[in-house]
């Protein structure tokens, strides 16, 4: 099992009241799984998606990751654990205005400590593997949407994590290029075997998943598995 | 790629902000720098002027008065002049020149006279005189005594003879006052007879309004053989550091010369004291200034720095870097700003203060190269203590609610 949430629950305060965002929400994630979480705005999706690798910190539940439990570690130590084992990839694609395509991708590896040729050839391959090998030097601001998500896609995977969690990938980007970017997800997936974790609004992009999960008022209400390689 | 390439990056990509930033800093160290660089040859004419009110300390003879100074009489009480010695010999710091005198009034025909043996500079052994050294050792030392070419028209050169040591003046030479001159018919290259002794007059002074006007000067050997009273002096006048005199150099000479009178002549030690009291305020009070409107304006560009890249910032958490990358993102961020600051600010401070120097203050200003030291140690400082709260927020920072804006 690569990831398990148990009992999960997030509740904010507000106005005298207490909001559950996430209400003894559980799930599990195989290595390998394209999991979709899918519910209206307000669900609880996103704070699910934020709150695994503790950028949204849990009231109460835990949290178990690649056999380690990471609900109950302190910042430093998620933080670790994000720059190695987690690649994000955000509906705003937030590449960093003033630096290249190849500079953009090569961030994680400098968080890593990673020596300056190895990011290069790594950082390479990757914008050779999502086809931008001829936008390296571009600035995020001199390419598409399309183009730009994928950078964060090869920004997400550069470091060789081992889950990737995406919000709202496609949400910023008009139907053919959602299209494009949701295969190349799944080619992601299902080429370099890494579990992919996706919020998501659109029915379409649900149909990406192999373990879909569905959220309403901070419960998953229908949870349904189906044969990844479909 | 590091977190340093991406500060310079940034810093690269984005030189209007860049210059922006600088500019406040590099301001406010070019005001600092030009004003002290100013204050420094101020402060140097305010010695070299205070200096040539003369002595501000006199040794004179247990139970000897002022007046006795003064009036010269033929029966004045004299103190050793292995005291000179005594002095010289001592690690008594604080003394600047010294000048050991003999003073008695005599008749030159039917006319009173009062002739003062000096002692030449060249005549006293060498010591290390008073000096105060480290980084900015040289302006302090002129601050209160003249460096070594600040006053150099002592003794034959100088126009007035004010009270002190002078640097040669040989045996059977004189100098005459103004007023004894007049009355003796005296001129340059004539001779006046003291005491059945011939002494060559080799300059007539020009009229200064003191007691000086009235005295013959000639060398103190001479006059000390003339007047039966060898090795005995009336006085030591001393220029003594007006810091030093207010740390105890006065009861430190007190020390080593028990039955003499120590006395300063207040008005020059007071105003010395005042005059550089007066400079260290002015600067400090500058530094303090610019210290905060530069903290604040640098905090101020950081903190605008720091809201328009959230989203950079929450993304950079997000995979996964740590708090401290935050802070070194934006404190060298300021470190550079610092150093970069502080040197242009020395060059254009220095160049105002040579440039403007002479038109606003009638001085020559030099560069002072141990200010670009302090400018950029003073830089990075104001640079980093603004920006630390910002950057402390900067780290602070939620990573997802900041991605989340747009």
């Amino acid at each position: 099992m690569m990831l398990q949430g148990e009992n999960i629950l997030k509740q904010y305060h507000h106005k005298g009241g207490v909001i559950n965002a996430l209400d003894h929400v559980s799930f599990t994630v195989e290595k390998g799984d394209f999991v979709t979480v899918t519910g209206p705005s307000g669900s609880g999706k996103s704070t699910l998606l934020l709150s695994i690798f503790g950028l949204i910190r849990l009231s109460s539940g835990t949290i178990v990751f690649d056999g380690r439990r990471i609900d109950n570690i302190n910042d430093r130590q998620l933080t670790a654990i994000r720059k190695i084992s987690v690649g994000y990839i955000l509906q705003g694609f937030a590449l960093i205005p003033y630096l290249t395509t190849i500079q953009n991708v090569m961030i994680p590896l400098a968080l890593e400590k990673v020596p300056g040729k190895e990011q290069v050839k790594r950082a390479s391959e990757i914008l050779d593997y999502v086809g931008l090998a001829d936008r390296m030097e571009h600035l995020p601001g001199e390419l598409s949407a399309g183009q730009q998500q994928r950078v964060a896609i090869a920004r997400s995977i550069v470091h060789r994590p081992k889950i990737i969690m995406a919000d709202e990938p496609t949400g910023n980007l008009d139907p053919s290029l959602s299209l494009e970017i949701l295969d190349f997800l799944k080619k992601i997936n299902q080429e370099n075997n890494i579990t992919i974790m996706m919020v998501t609004h659109s029915p379409v992009a649900a149909e990406y998943g192999t373990r879909k999960l569905h959220l309403n008022d901070g419960r998953i209400i229908k949870s349904k598995i189906v044969n990844r390689k479909s | 790629m590091t977190i340093s390439k991406l500060v310079f990056i940034e810093l690269w990509k984005r030189k209007s902000q860049l210059i922006t930033g600088l500019l406040a800093i590099t301001l406010g160290i070019a005001v600092i720098v030009a004003i002290q660089s100013v204050s420094v040859v101020s402060e140097q004419n305010v010695a070299r002027n205070l200096d040539n009110l003369g002595a501000n300390i006199l040794v004179l003879p247990q139970g000897a008065s002022i007046d006795d100074y003064y009036t010269s009489d033929i029966d004045a009480p004299t103190l050793p002049m292995d005291y000179v010695e005594r002095i010289l010999n001592s690690t008594i710091a604080g003394v600047d020149n010294m000048s050991p005198k003999l003073t008695r009034r005599v008749k030159v025909g039917d006319q009173s006279v009062v002739l003062t043996g000096i002692l030449p500079k060249s005549e006293i052994a060498s010591k290390p005189l008073w000096q105060t050294s480290g980084l900015t050792g040289a302006q302090l030392t002129t601050a209160c005594a003249p460096n070594k070419t600040a006053n150099i028209s002592h003794g034959l050169e100088d126009e007035k003879l004010k009270r002190k040591a002078i640097d040669t003046l040989y045996s059977d030479d004189c100098l005459a006052g103004s007023q004894v001159a007049n009355r003796l018919k005296l001129r340059v290259n004539g001779r006046i007879n003291i005491m059945g002794k011939e002494f060559k007059v080799v300059k007539i002074l020009p009229e200064t309004g003191t007691v000086d006007d009235d005295r013959v000067f000639a060398n103190l050997k001479d006059v000390q053989k003339l007047l039966k009273i060898e090795n005995q002096v009336s006085a030591i006048e001393i220029m003594g550091c007006c810091n030093a005199i207010s740390e105890g150099l006065l009861s430190q000479l007190r020390n080593i010369l028990p039955d003499t009178r120590v006395t300063t002549i207040g008005q020059i030690v007071s105003t010395q004291i005042e005059t550089n009291h007066l400079m260290k305020k002015v600067t400090l009070v500058m530094l303090i200034i610019i210290f905060f409107v530069g903290g604040i304006s640098i905090g101020n560009y950081i903190w605008a720095n720091v809201n328009e890249r959230k989203r950079e910032i929450g993304m950079l958490r997000m995979m996964g870097a740590d708090r401290s990358a935050i802070y070194k993102m934006f404190l060298l961020k300021a470190l550079i700003l610092g150093v970069a600051g502080g040197i242009l600010g020395y060059l254009s401070g220095t160049l105002a203060g040579v440039v403007l120097g002479p038109y606003l203050a009638g001085i020559i200003v030099k560069p002072v190269f141990i200010y670009l030291l302090w400018s950029v140690l003073l830089s990075v400082a104001i640079a980093l203590a603004g920006s630390l709260f910002p950057t402390y927020l900067a780290s602070r920072f939620d990573p997802h609610t900041n991605l989340q804006e747009d």
